[in-house]
């Protein structure tokens, strides 16, 4: 099976919608077929990189905690939206330190996140097979 | 009368379409993807004059869920669930923005 570039494009909160949650599903799926994924977060989906999410007031899971596991699965390309964390009053020091291995540079530890601007992003967008939005 | 908004101000109308409506007696709640509202961005000065004035509610735990209780600006009260509970029996009829 030839290896394709998908890019998910989140752009709704967690916990109030059901959104965030899905695309989480879906990615794990893309993933156990070895493509090529990567991840964009624009808009509120900003939200659900936050660090310190918990939701047990809401009976609801900490699904953001999942985020931390997808390095093991080959995922590292999170692009997230300068502009959307700048209306935000946030910066990447409130979003969760998601790391991945380097097998190729002896297992060196390097973050996953990225913070690029919309029109790095566009290009980024351009370079997809596949576009999921949520 | 008490007003609950449950969209983020960054997606949906809800919160402004509520400010349009709002009297001079009346207090918002902010619950759900609505508490984004009550942190400190772009959107904050939509509820600075309503917060000033004490009249503008948040969700704690929607605000936990989300992880920016460090963010919650100034003036806006947290409430829990109770306290959500003590609000409707003070203002009576409840307008929900959707």
């Amino acid at each position: 099976m030839s290896t394709k570039k998908f890019m998910y494009l989140n752009r709704r909160a967690p916990y109030g919608s059901v959104y965030a949650l899905e695309s989480l599903e879906v990615v794990l799926i893309a993933a156990a077929f070895d493509q090529d994924v990567s991840l964009s977060f624009i808009d509120d989906g900003v939200y659900q990189l936050v660090e310190g999410q918990n939701p047990e007031g809401i009976g609801m899971k900490n699904f953001s905690k999942t985020f931390h596991a997808l390095g093991d699965y080959d995922i590292n390309q999170f692009y997230v939206s300068a502009e959307s964390l700048e209306e935000r009053g946030l910066s990447l020091d409130d979003l969760m330190p998601l790391v991945w291995e380097d097998e190729d540079d002896d297992w060196a530890e390097k973050p996953s996140i990225k913070v690029v601007s919309n029109v790095e992003l566009t290009k980024i967008l351009s370079e997809q097979d596949v576009c999921l939005s949520f | 009368m008490l007003h609950t908004v449950n969209k983020s101000s960054f997606e949906r109308n809800s919160l402004k379409s509520c400010l349009n409506a709002i009297d001079d007696t009346s207090v918002i709640l902010l619950i759900e993807d609505g508490v984004i509202s009550a942190a400190n961005n772009e959107n904050s000065s939509m509820l600075a004059g309503l917060a000033t004035e004490g009249r503008v509610f948040a969700l704690q735990e929607d605000v936990d869920a989300r992880g920016i209780s460090s963010k919650v600006a100034d003036n806006i009260k947290l409430v829990d669930y109770a306290g959500f509970v003590d609000l409707v029996e003070e203002y009576g009829t409840t307008v929900s923005w959707v």
